[in-house]
């Protein structure tokens, strides 16, 4: 086979590529809803020549296609510092400048929440018929837990309450624990800086990105497609090449970490 | 940072040190209170109605959830009112308010205290620690209202068994108890049984907590040892105290039947209640850890149940969530920042089309109609007519029984059909509006008097009406 880059590829070729990539910019278009759609996802899927060029589309804007499916539609990520990049900074804007990275790492924390919790165990994740659900009360109460059964391996000695001058050092654990879960604000709802009210903003954001989708009255999300290849071919493995040069070793089963990259 | 053993001493210290923290921000109420510039604040005891909060949100926990703030204000209002009789109800309840939300610590983000301590690292160094603890706490029930609950610190400072161990203290208390009933000491024996009420409530707490946590994920609980640990004490302490109370209230009925004295005697009877409310709540506490097993049986066949893997993968709890609470928060950052990003998608930036901002820019104002849009006319329906009109209502009204007298309906349609064919249709419509009227409706109206009609059982005879004579009297509302 030849190599697929030194063909010469039909301008109306990239024009129908350059259009899957803007179908995979709208978080809730889905094959299964747009005809268009299904043929060029499938046509990405039998064409080699065609599926190099979507890739190379993709890579310069600034994003990396993560996975092409019947089910997901085409999944992009941004690389770093792209235009395409959802930072932080804009992500949590209202919060108070003196606790702006305690607030920072909550956010975040938050979201690495709504995966753990959508896919509970590492097969969830593997498995591509999974269907996650989650709730604000689910993953509020299970960091609560952890964060609980953690204050409860150094209750009794010097280390159960925190050094008092460095708030930096401060183990995140003890933060989370020491925010509120809800406040009772003038209209009823949960407040803002509240744990409770930081999950809450994640998964409303996480259901406007089409990685859920409400079902029911009671605020439970379940999880779709996109957000499983999300997780699973880029977050997570980032995280855990994070730790991992951290130095933090994640306890990991001995088939979990097999297939992790970068091991 | 690794301290090893502190000294022995040391620990004692920071203890007590904390456990006279949690008095702090009751002593603090009554500090600040002077700079209230709504109430003359001198005249309330605001520590006495902060614990007597405490008190109120304990009683309320249960299983589920705690009390509503509003409800808690609403219960502490007797008291309060007992230390500013002739002060509007209004301040009343906002002191209530003003100290529930000081022993919540609104404004603070935490919404919590903090105070600092020192303690010596193995290496002799001084370190400062800071102790973060809450009185009451905010909490999302089931419904999404917001709830109070008592934090376990403030249990501990309501009962004053500061920081002490739930088990022996309870012990402590039923000897404490069954002393003073011998001794004949029964205001203290009150107190005595209170305190052991509390304690049953931080056990089905932590119950409850587990069970939860079981819900949400088998792993995450250790059901293997720590739990049937648990369940075991529980039940051992249900058994034993369930025996002790039942003794204690045989003594103190016995005590209350032959009990010469009134006070004495009230006493004893009210301890009776108290006691009865604790054995109900271990029979409380006793059913749910009855059924705890089956919660986890019930929970490991729902998680366990799984495919084959299909692939490997992270496990995103264990190997992510978990491993970055652990971290400081500054070296967190970076973690949680790399999930964020790869974890959220593509943000697709808004570019607006300066062409067509151009024309937006460039477009001639639409013109507006200085007069705005048409007013619709409305339709008017004419008002139906009142059928008796203000002069039959006011005769019908002299006719009616002043207060405190009754008069069978006959009567009244008798002497109204005399004075007018139109007026016993008005008459018997009134009387039937008043069978069964309610009292409470009528007194948040702020009605002076009521209306009522009572059926005895006597016929009415009566040439255009049928059914029950009914008696018809007015009554004061108080």
């Amino acid at each position: 086979m030849s190599y697929p880059g030194t063909r010469s590829v039909p301008a109306v070729d990239v024009e129908s590529a350059a259009r899957l990539v803007a179908h995979g910019m709208r978080p809730k278009a889905l094959p299964a809803r747009d005809p268009a759609y299904a043929d060029l996802v499938r046509r990405y899927r039998e064409d080699d020549v065609f599926a190099d060029t979507v890739q190379r589309i993709a890579s310069g804007l600034g994003l990396v296609v993560l996975a092409v499916g019947p089910a997901s539609g085409l999944v992009l990520a941004a690389v770093e510092d792209s235009a395409f990049e959802i930072r932080m900074d804009e992500y949590a804007r209202r919060t108070v400048l003196a606790n702006r990275q305690a607030d920072k790492v909550m956010h975040g924390l938050a979201h690495l929440a709504v995966a753990a919790l959508a896919f509970p165990r590492a097969d969830d994740l593997a498995d591509d018929t999974y269907v996650g659900r989650v709730s604000v009360d689910q993953v509020d109460g299970a960091v609560r837990e952890a964060c609980r059964t953690l204050s409860e391996r150094v209750a009794g000695t010097a280390e159960a309450d925190p050094v008092s001058d460095a708030p930096q050092l401060e183990e995140v654990w003890r933060a989370w624990l020491r925010r509120p879960e809800a406040t009772a604000t003038k209209d009823g709802r949960a407040g803002e800086a509240t744990t409770r009210g930081i999950v809450g903003k994640a998964l409303r954001f996480l259901a406007d990105q089409g990685f859920l989708v409400p079902v029911g009255p009671d605020g439970v999300y379940r999880t779709t497609p996109r957000y499983q290849v999300q997780v699973r071919e880029l977050a997570a493995q980032r995280t855990f090449d994070e730790l991992l040069a951290l130095g933090v070793l994640p306890a990991a089963g001995a088939d979990s970490l097999a297939g992790v990259a970068g091991v | 940072m690794q301290t090893g053993v502190p000294r022995a001493g040391d620990e004692g210290l920071a203890r007590r040190l904390k456990a006279l923290a949690c008095t702090a921000p009751l002593h603090d109420l009554d500090a600040r209170k002077t700079r209230l510039d709504w109430v003359d604040a001198e005249r309330y005891q605001m520590a006495e109605i902060g614990l007597q909060a405490i008190d109120e949100v304990t009683l309320a926990m249960d299983f589920d959830h705690g009390a509503a703030q509003p409800e808690v204000v609403r219960r502490l209002l007797p008291f309060i009112g007992t230390q500013a009789p002739d002060a509007p109800a209004g301040e009343h309840e906002r002191v209530g308010r003003w100290v529930i939300e000081n022993l919540i610590n609104v404004g603070s983000l935490d919404r919590g205290f903090a105070v600092e301590y020192g303690s010596l690292a193995a290496d002799g160094r001084y370190v400062r620690r800071r102790f973060d603890f809450k009185l009451l706490v905010e909490l999302a029930g089931p419904d999404g209202e917001v709830y109070l609950r008592a934090s376990d610190e403030a249990i501990n400072v309501l009962v004053g068994a500061l920081d002490t161990d739930v088990e022996s203290a309870q012990v402590a208390a039923e000897v404490k108890l069954e002393n003073l009933i011998s001794r004949g000491l029964l205001g203290d024996a009150r107190l005595a049984a209170e305190q052991a009420r509390y304690r049953t409530v931080q056990y089905a707490e932590a119950l409850r907590q587990k069970l939860d946590a079981t819900r949400r994920d088998v792993r995450s609980v250790d059901w293997l040892a720590a739990v049937p640990a648990l369940l075991d004490e529980a039940l051992t302490h249900i058994e034993g105290r369930y025996r002790a109370e039942t003794a204690i209230l045989d003594h103190i009925a016995t005590a209350r039947d032959e009990a010469t004295e009134p006070s004495r005697r009230r006493q004893a009877a009210e301890l009776v209640g108290v006691v009865r409310d604790c054995i109900q709540r271990h029979t409380q506490l006793q059913t749910r850890l009855q059924e705890a097993g089956a919660v986890f049986r019930a929970e490991q066949d729902r998680q366990q149940f799984a495919g084959r893997p299909r692939r490997a993968a992270i496990d995103v709890f264990g190997q992510l969530l978990r491993p970055c609470l652990t971290l400081h928060v500054a070296t967190a950052v970076e973690p949680t920042a790399a999930f964020f990003r790869a974890g959220t998608g593509v943000r697709v930036p808004s570019v607006p089309s300066l062409g067509g901002l151009v024309e937006t820019l460039l477009a001639p104002p639409s013109d507006r109609d200085p007069l705005g849009e048409p007013v619709p006319v409305p339709e008017l329906a004419p008002a139906a007519p009142d059928p008796f009109g203000a002069d039959r209502w006011g005769r019908v009204d002299a006719a009616l029984p002043a207060a405190g007298r009754a008069v069978r309906l006959s009567a009244l349609l008798a002497e109204a059909r005399g004075a007018d064919p139109d007026l016993p249709r008005l008459v018997a419509l009134r009387v039937l509006h008043a069978v069964g009227s309610a009292v409470t409706t009528a007194r948040t109206q702020g009605d002076a008097e009521l209306l009522l009609a009572v059926d005895d059982g006597t016929v009415l005879r009566d040439a255009e009406y049928g059914g029950a004579d009914l008696l018809v009297g007015t009554a004061e509302v108080l």
